[in-house]
């Protein structure tokens, strides 16, 4: 194997054609082409976006047909979580976790290879899973992305496209994080114990851990959708005796964990950069892993809070807003290790500390509505209006996907041996937060007013917030063209990184990443460093 | 490759990956395992409903006492679950009832496929909090109804809101989903009798 690949340091030319990537097993090739996938990604979601900000810029009918309308909701949200989120965060963990912690490579480079191409098909047949419908498919899966049957066994053939893009999503990312688990577990180099490990470390091995046992269940849930479609039984189907509820049991035990899924990666990356920046080792290390462990037992057993609305016991609902509460204990514990780093620190603002610090807010702020929603006579109103769609953009946008790109700006030195270009770095911050807020912050006040969400048409009292929103929308969205530039830039060429990159890189619990050269050789750590 | 791979590490993934296996394996089962389970929580505890409106004659007592004083708007309303190819509808929308005295309600169906076929209506009280005191004494939803090829039926409902129903509460909302009980609508599409 190690003769189609060459030893010294690579630049963006494959020195081995299409093979290297197609074959490859090496963590930094797999990270990097699963970052190229969630960026490609992004833009496909992003534009779906747009189009229902456009229609959504007037009451009315302007565009789309209505099932259009709700299909584009439904794939937009598939995308931008399993396509874009998720993709990313597994590449930042193949990229950083072997270099954190001086292994060689992930402990089954082969399994890797396939976690990756198994996410080109499941994207051709999510796209296809909107085209069949123009082809004599059927119904337009027009569910939203939570797949909610009687509508869901209605829909066309675009539905068995969507279950089997989630079937082998499901297996790529149990893959992927048995390789992660597995990695970190048995592949640390000697003096790296648990507890030294960086938290980005440790924020994928919650993350993994907890995707290995969610993804299998939403498998199962989409699995038994599809008998109910095909093979005459009734799990979902009333008529048959079977409880269209329980699928929505289903799909929040698997979907409430979800989204710490998509956050806790984030949460690593801050755990990185906060203390980076503020040059002080991170406050409370040991607190916020056990918090973590916390916010993951919690997270596995507050699912129904999506569900208040389905008439369940006063018992029932009672317990799913006390546990929803008690969820918000672990995520300020969060909130506040980082504002303690943050204290009496020599801080600097470079473009990934921006990102940190809007994060901290802005994500403070998406706790705070969903405590609000947590409050189950409060959120019998809320349920499934724009406040609610509010709420979740707050929580992922900074919480996940500004994590992200955080994290791009961090390492992306490190990755190409080029410091990105700061001003550039900077303007693209201010003009993707400012975006980011006028296109979501309107939506609170729609959603207290009480416009729907999933509705192609909005009553003409809705129409200035909505104004507002589409606004926004378009210049979160165009900001990502300066994204994409500067990515490119850096990658071209640039001012020369070092090794540290950054002069409060190795303060605390830091990983290794900061003692191999910028970029790193194509094979690194192959005899084990010694951590003291 | 040149992974140093000594035995030690090796037997150590070998062990990893077998548990975290294991645990998928077993969450994929465990995904299965909560259509039984979910049935007997809530059959035993009730813990899936608020208050269920059952499709079964009232047994709850009744309350003799008729309140003069104020008048409850029943509105009726009649869906069909998903293919099934009947009409179904109720024949008076609205009705002001009096709380304590009995009332009489009609619903239409009509079977427009050329076969015959079995539904079942289930109810629905809105707002729940007038569910328990919403007391149907004879009703179509008590028992399956068999339509033979284009038949119809009108079907009746008799029923009495209790003077015990909450003063708050001046509209309720009776609504029916008629089932395929078979499912012969999705094991057959062909057949429509065309109206
Ligand atoms: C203090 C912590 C949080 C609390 C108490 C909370 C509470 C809630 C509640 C009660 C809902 C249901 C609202 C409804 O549908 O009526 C909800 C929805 C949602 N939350 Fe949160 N949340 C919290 C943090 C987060 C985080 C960290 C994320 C993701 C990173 C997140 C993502 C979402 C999403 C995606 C939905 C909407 C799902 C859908 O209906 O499509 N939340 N949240
Ligand atoms: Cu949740």
């Amino acid at each position: 194997m190690s003769d189609a690949i060459t030893h010294e340091a690579h630049h963006h030319g494959p020195p081995t054609g299409a093979k290297r990537w197609l074959y490859s097993t090496n963590h930094k090739d797999i990270g990097t082409m699963y970052l190229i996938f969630a960026l490609i990604m992004l833009f496909l979601g992003g534009a779906m976006a747009m189009v229902i900000r456009a229609e959504l810029w007037m009451p009315g009918l302007q565009l789309v047909e209505p099932d259009f309308f709700n299909n584009l909701v439904t794939n937009h949200a598939l995308i931008m979580v399993f396509a874009v989120v998720m993709p990313a965060g597994v590449g930042l963990a193949n990229w950083m976790i072997p270099l954190m912690i001086g292994a060689p490579d992930m402990a089954m480079p082969r399994m890797n290879n396939m976690s990756f191409w198994l996410l080109p098909p499941a994207a051709i047949l999510l796209v296809l899973s909107m085209i069949v419908p123009f082809f004599g498919g059927g119904q337009t899966v027009n569910t939203g992305w939570t797949l909610y049957p009687p509508l869901s066994i209605q829909s066309g053939m675009g539905m068995d496209f969507l279950i089997f893009t989630v079937h082998i999503l499901g297996v790529s990312s149990i893959m992927g994080s048995i390789n992660i688990i597995t990695t970190i577990i048995n592949m640390r180099a000697p003096g790296m114990n648990m507890m030294k490990m960086p938290i980005f470390v440790w924020s994928w091995f919650f993350t993994a851990l907890l995707l290995i046992v969610i993804m299998p269940v939403f498998a199962g849930g989409v699995t038994m959708l599809l008998f109910d479609r095909h093979f005459g039984t009734s799990f979902f189907d009333a008529a048959g005796g079977g409880d269209p509820v329980l699928f929505q049991h289903i799909f929040w035990f698997f979907g409430h964990p979800e989204v710490y899924v998509l956050l806790l990666p984030s949460i690593g990356v801050l755990g990185m950069i906060i203390p980076t920046f503020s040059r002080k080792p991170l406050f409370g290390y040991k607190s916020l892993v056990y918090g973590m462990a916390v916010l993951y037992g919690l997270g596995l057993i507050v699912w129904a809070h999506h569900q208040y609305t389905i008439g369940m016991s006063i018992e029932t609902t009672t317990y799913f807003m006390i546990g929803t509460i008690l969820i918000s204990i672990p995520v300020g514990l969060m909130i506040f290790n980082f504002i303690f780093t943050l204290w009496k620190g020599s801080i600097t603002f470079e473009t990934p500390m921006l990102f940190a610090l809007a994060i901290i807010l802005m994500f403070s702020f998406a706790g705070t509505t969903g405590v609000m929603l947590a409050v189950v006579p409060a959120d019998l109103q809320y349920h499934d209006t724009y406040f609610v769609v509010a709420h979740f953009h707050y929580a992922l946008i900074p919480g996940s996907l500004f994590g992200l790109y955080a994290a791009v700006f961090f390492w992306m030195p490190k990755w190409t041996g080029h410091m990105y270009n700061e001003r550039l770095g900077k303007i693209f911050f201010w003009w993707t937060t400012i975006g980011f807020n006028l296109t979501f912050f309107p939506q609170h006040f729609s959603g207290l007013a009480g416009m729907p969400r999933r509705i192609v048409d909005y009553n003409m009292i809705f129409t200035e917030f909505n104004v507002m929103s589409s606004v926004g929308a378009f210049a979160f969205g165009l900001s990502h063209l300066l994204f994409l530039y500067i990515i490119i830039k850096t990658v071209k060429g640039g001012e020369k990184a070092t090794t540290e990159v950054w002069d409060g890189s190795s303060i605390g619990y830091a990983g290794l990443e900061w003692t191999v050269p910028s970029p790193p050789p194509f094979h690194t750590f192959e005899k084990a460093p010694v951590v003291k | 490759m040149t992974i140093e791979t000594n035995s030690q590490t090796v037997f150590g993934h070998r062990r990893t990956i077998k548990w975290l296996l294991i645990l998928a394996v077993g969450m994929f089962g465990f995904g299965f395992a909560m259509v039984p389970l979910y049935k007997l929580v809530c059959s035993v505890t009730g813990w899936n409903s608020i208050d269920s409106n059952s499709a079964q004659a009232s047994t709850a007592d009744i309350s003799q006492e008729i309140d003069l004083d104020r008048t409850v708007t029943v509105t009726f309303d009649g869906t069909i679950n998903a293919g099934l190819p009947w009409e179904f509808k109720p024949l008076v929308r609205k009705l002001e009832v009096t709380p304590g005295k009995s009332y009489k309600a009609d619903f239409y169906v009509k079977n427009y496929s050329n076969r015959e076929i079995v539904g079942q209506a289930i109810p629905g009280i809105t707002p729940w909090q007038g569910t328990e005191h919403f007391h149907k004494t004879e009703c179509f939803c008590f028992t399956q109804q068999t339509l033979a090829a284009g038949e119809s039926r009108v079907m009746p409902l008799r029923f009495t809101v209790d003077a015990r129903l909450p003063k708050e509460i001046k509209f309720l909302t009776l609504s029916y989903t008629l089932m395929d009980t078979d499912r012969s609508a999705l094991k057959a599409n062909a057949g429509l009798v065309k109206h």
